[in-house]
């Protein structure tokens, strides 16, 4: 069928300021929106920039904002969007570089803020640590991130202050502080017990909505926030 | 231009290079330099499992897995190495459980195992269960706690610089040459070791499962300074692709229980591999369900098969197998379980196919997969330059870029992680100890001259061709004559074809003439790596007149062990023509013998 894309367009090395670019093309609908982003960069607009690389999902390099929801390019076909008018752009609350990249630092700098890395400094046993089924279970959610900011970047709350860490942040903190292997919750806790840190959520559910990996972000949030309060992780 | 000077450089921050990283930072000035944020590589897609011979589950040897890797290598596979690597695994997956890699776990609390193709008990041969796995996104994890560890340790990453240069001075390293994607400006990386760990070459074919970073960047610039490119004519095909899309299913979907079926409704891996079945490894499962849709057993007559882990089918296979738990009641599948096993098998086939594969079999065909081939390295991730392994200073390589060799003419699945962390590592460790006791080579007098004139070249090209069309053209011809099966006369078409597409190269204009981010012109350097590349492959295929693993030859359907049981080097002239000489396979203590699963 087909299908009209208005894509958003920056390029500061020419534009003043941003403006909307529409391409009509020929689409299936199981299509996905990064072959159409493909189709027109290779035969309408060289021009056109955006990240992509493994285009199922999983590396989280082309978060975008379609029809005002953000998703992975490579993740949302053209028939579950239930229109052949799409609109394609940067994802909000960061930077835009150019086109459909934004600057990802800020992002960063907020994972980097938590500790994500494994802490336990006592000497490991010559085989695995020991973790029972149900241990493992407790934080199987949040180890599914693939840090590709539709979370953050559809946050009102980051949208107004960057200066908040974020729900992917939280998540990442999440993932070691309900390991039963890890010794360094307090410290993750005091960090997100900040005025910018876990009390920033006001449960608005966006990031819920949107992760394409479907974590309960919220809940995870909720849970750390809970952590904080009663001083226990359970 | 900017300079900056490491005693090791890592280019690439997948599994091994992160693994690389990881260990020469312990002891040495290191930076990783990458085209993409390290947690977008592409180990991250790896799904079902890393294979070590822990014995979690049943009995099992680093022996065992040694044997299965040579006879899945189909004899091409340095035994060396291949004992080296099996004898590390151990310690290298405790290791990743050390860093904190959430494994699933089995009920006594220790590292889950599933079995996977190939993967035997010597003695039973029957399938047995060694690929550790954290449910199935095994790779996913890995990228993330390497990562992660390597922020722990405080690792430099210059992030989104595209290296396009390897700079040699007086036959020895003496750095890289990087395009920072964001401004287009070049740097020169100094450094005494540079590691490669940029990964395959998947994008050459037209349904692959690999991403669009995978052009084979690694060993386009190092074959462009004189490196020759070892097995080249051996590149993987995944039995189970997304039907049109080749996004990957994995094998521990089949470890589970799920069965091939073809259009008849028959599981016909039977009558190709009466005793693994739907367990054999790669190359001759996907062999077989080619020959399939050749023989019109396709599902509708279709070019496509399906993959069924339907519960009551991974049940009525699994008595008809007498297959058991290790309690020994019968072996059976719930949809729920299958679900908490397969959770990212199951979004995929629900997002891509619209299929819920508890209810529905899923739609599959072969995919290109794996690059086996690469740049020679002996185990300790030193890249050697000819026919007696002479080793070239400062210069490593490892991960699927690499060719040690250790996956000879066809890998066996959860080898490729292993690979990673293993190789990794030892490219580490031993680039931080060269750096140790040697000295900066100078560098050349005007270092990014050679990057300099290929991106100058691409900026001015004139003429109306498109990306598109030449990277479709040399996509849907390799998968035609330089795929599954292949005949002389088909690969001298193919040659001709992409020589052809290497004059129309020349004539893409380049429409983005800015510096912020010009992935237009990234994207025109890397259909030059992949041409360069298919061209390479098709040259060191054409010249192996025998079948051997993922070659397979309708004209020569036979291993020739008397004239083949040696390794492809392949060098490219300056003048740009390909010289091929050849190598031994080492041998320890496995002759080779006919390959029946």
């Amino acid at each position: 069928m087909e299908v009209k894309v208005k894509v958003y367009r920056f390029n500061p090395e020419i534009d003043k300021k941003p403006h909307y670019e529409t391409y009509k093309l020929e689409a299936e609908p199981t299509e996905r929106i990064l072959d159409m982003l493909e189709y027109i960069k290779g035969y309408y607009d060289g021009t056109l920039s955006f990240r992509r690389s493994c285009a199922h999902g999983i590396c989280g390099s082309d978060a975008m904002r379609i029809n005002g929801r953000n998703y992975l390019a490579c993740k949302a076909l053209l028939k579950d969007l239930h229109t052949n008018k799409i609109t394609v752009e940067p994802i909000l609350g960061l930077r835009v570089i150019k086109d459909l990249i934004v600057d990802m630092e800020q992002f960063f700098a907020h994972y980097r803020s938590v500790k994500p890395y494994f802490i336990n400094d006592e000497p490991p046993p010559p085989q695995e640590r020991l973790q029972s089924v149900e241990e493992r279970e407790r934080f199987d959610d949040t180890t599914k991130c693939i840090l590709c900011a539709c979370c953050t970047a559809s946050c009102p709350i980051f949208w107004a202050s960057d200066q908040y860490v974020g729900p992917q942040a939280i998540v990442a903190a999440h993932r070691f502080i309900f390991d039963s292997r890890d010794r360094a919750a307090a410290e993750r806790l005091r960090i997100l017990n900040d005025q910018f840190g876990v009390y920033r959520c006001h449960t608005i559910f966006n990031c819920t909505e949107c992760c394409p990996r479907e974590i309960e972000i919220t809940q995870a949030i909720g849970e750390v926030k809970a952590a904080i309060i009663t001083g226990r992780v359970a | 231009m900017k300079k900056h000077q490491f005693d090791v450089i890592v280019i690439g921050a997948g599994g091994a290079g992160l693994m690389a990283a990881l260990y020469a930072s312990k002891t040495a000035n290191t930076a990783v330099i990458s085209k993409l944020y390290p947690t977008r590589s592409h180990t991250g897609t790896a799904q079902g499992g890393v294979g070590a011979a822990l014995g979690n589950e049943e009995e099992d040897h680093w022996e065992w897995h040694t044997f299965d890797s040579v006879k899945g290598s189909d004899y091409l596979g340095d035994q060396d190495a291949i004992e080296f690597m099996c004898y590390e695994a151990v310690q290298a997956v405790y290791e990743l459980e050390h860093y904190g890699l959430p494994f699933s776990r089995t009920a006594e609390g220790k590292i889950a195992q599933r079995p996977f193709g190939g993967h035997t008990n010597n003695v039973t041969g029957k399938p047995v269960r060694r690929a550790c796995y954290a449910a199935d996104r095994t790779g996913h994890m890995i990228l993330q706690t390497l990562y992660q560890q390597c922020l722990k340790n405080n690792v430099n990453f210059y992030d989104e610089y595209q290296v396009v240069d390897l700079l040699v001075v007086n036959g020895a390293t003496a750095g890289v040459v990087a395009i920072e994607l964001g401004t287009s400006e070049l740097h020169v990386f100094h450094a005494k070791s540079v590691i490669l760990a940029t990964g395959g070459h998947g994008r050459v074919w037209d349904i692959t499962s690999n991403a669009y970073a995978y052009t084979g960047d690694g060993i386009a610039i190092s074959m462009r300074r004189g490196v020759p490119m070892e097995d080249m004519e051996f590149f993987q095909f995944h039995p189970t692709g997304i039907y049109k899309l080749g996004i990957l299913i994995t094998e521990g979907v089949r470890g589970e229980g799920g069965v091939l079926i073809n259009g008849k409704g028959e599981r016909f891996m039977e009558r190709y591999a009466p005793r693994v079945k739907d367990l054999a490894s790669r190359d001759v499962i996907s062999r077989a369900m080619y020959l399939e849709i050749k023989a019109g057993n396709g599902i509708n007559g279709q070019n496509y098969l399906y993959l069924d882990v339907r519960p009551e089918t991974v049940n009525k296979y699994a008595a008809l197998d007498g297959r058991k738990r290790l309690d020994g009641s019968p072996y059976t599948m719930t949809g729920e379980e299958i679900i908490a096993k397969l959770p990212d098998i199951v979004d995929f086939a629900r997002t891509y196919l619209g299929v819920d594969p508890v209810a529905q079999p899923m739609p599959v065909q072969p995919t290109a997969h794996y690059t086996m081939g690469g740049i020679p390295t002996n185990k300790y991730g030193e890249v050697v330059i000819d026919e007696d392994n002479t080793v070239m200073p400062g210069l490593y390589a490892a991960g699927e870029v690499a060719c040690v060799s250790v996956h000879g003419a066809n890998r066996l699945g959860t080898n490729s992680l292993l690979d990673l962390i293993v190789f990794g590592k030892h490219s580490g460790l031993r680039a931080a100890e060269f750096s140790q006791g040697a000295d900066f080579q100078p560098l050349p007098a005007d270092p990014t001259e050679f990057a300099q004139q290929q991106f100058d070249a691409i900026r001015n090209a004139q003429g109306n061709e498109k990306i598109l069309d030449i990277s479709s053209k040399m996509k849907f011809v390799m998968m035609d004559c330089v795929g599954m099966f292949r005949t002389g006369e088909g690969m001298q078409s193919a040659l001709e074809t992409m020589r052809e597409l290497k004059e129309r190269y020349k004539h893409i204009p380049l429409h983005d003439q800015g510096k912020i981010f010009n992935t237009e012109m990234i994207n025109i350097w890397e259909l030059g790596n992949l041409l360069d590349i298919a061209e390479l492959v098709t040259v060191s295929a054409q010249a192996r007149t025998e079948s051997r693993g993922a070659h397979a030859r309708e004209d020569y359907p036979k291993r020739d062990d008397a004239n083949w049981l040696k390794h492809t080097l392949a060098w490219v002239k300056p003048d740009g023509a390909i010289e091929l000489r050849y190598k031994p396979v080492v041998i320890t203590k496995y002759q080779p013998k006919e390959r029946v699963y």
